[in-house]
């Protein structure tokens, strides 16, 4: 949709860091309304599919807030997430997205292993 | 995009990752786990990658076919092919936090709907991490 209407390619974490950036409210409105919709779709979905959307591991605050500041950080620094570099950019033969997805999924794998290994799986 | 259009695409979104899987983190670390060789790895995940590119792969070249989008007057698509150290660097820190949190941007956003007081502290974490990396990033950059 993005593509064809604005002729843009966008992942998730592009069109909200978006929101944060110096540029015309216009801008800023379509990428509010998506995260609006993202956050509607939830509303939804959990009242529809309750056992799909749960937070199902055990994790403290403190490794939450972690982990958010690392993919807040990460993602903007990257340039992008699953949705951006895996979906889009992977479809595109971006070498550049071909490297962050082989990046990012060879750190997460390693950090779920040692969460596993050091903590028992609870952090 | 049309403003009703960027919702419903949300919303559609949305549904997508409830759906697959991706809003509960144990499926999106089972993905990640090989504690015990391939018989903890949960590869489902790997197939909602892999049929949102079965789709992505066609629809961008058709589309990339036409002389401009429907609303703007061009296409605006990334050119770098550049590999640096921001690339990789970013990608290493996200991957940190998606593994220790089970969240990447989607599912963290869509499962503020459903309340989730771990998804509250992720997304604001997340969305502070963003804007202090943006401003950082602008004040280094000028």
């Amino acid at each position: 949709m993005l593509l064809i209407g604005n002729g843009r390619i966008a992942g998730i974490s592009g069109i909200t860091g978006g929101l944060f950036r110096q540029a015309p409210s216009s801008d800023k409105v379509w990428r509010a309304l998506f995260v609006a919709g993202l956050i509607t779709g939830g509303v939804i979905a959990s009242w529809l599919f309750p056992s799909s959307i749960a937070f199902d591991v055990e994790r403290s605050s403190g490794a939450l807030v972690v982990a958010g500041l690392l993919v807040g950080i990460g993602t903007q620094m990257g340039s992008g997430c699953t949705s951006g570099h895996g979906v889009c950019g992977l479809s595109r033969f971006s070498p550049r997205s071909m490297v962050a997805v082989a990046v990012f999924m060879a750190v997460a794998a390693l950090v779920v292993f040692a969460v596993g290994e050091m903590f028992g799986g609870a952090v | 995009m049309t403003k009703a259009a960027s919702f419903v695409v949300g919303l559609v979104f949305a549904f997508g990752l409830v759906l697959s899987g991706m809003t509960l983190p144990s499926k999106v670390i089972g993905f990640f786990d090989f504690s015990d060789g391939l018989t903890s790895w949960d590869p489902s995940l790997g197939l909602v990658m892999g049929g949102a590119m079965l789709v992505y792969i066609p629809v961008y070249r058709l589309v990339t076919r036409r002389r401009r989008p429907l609303w703007e007057p061009e296409f605006k698509l990334p050119t770098r092919t550049d590999i640096d150290r921001r690339l990789v660097v970013g990608s290493a820190l996200f991957g940190a936090g998606w593994g220790l949190g089970g969240f990447c941007p989607g599912p963290a956003l869509t499962s503020v709907g459903s309340f989730s007081q771990q998804a509250f502290i992720f997304v604001a974490a997340m969305l502070f991490g963003m804007i202090v990396f943006r401003h950082i990033d602008a004040k280094v950059l000028q």
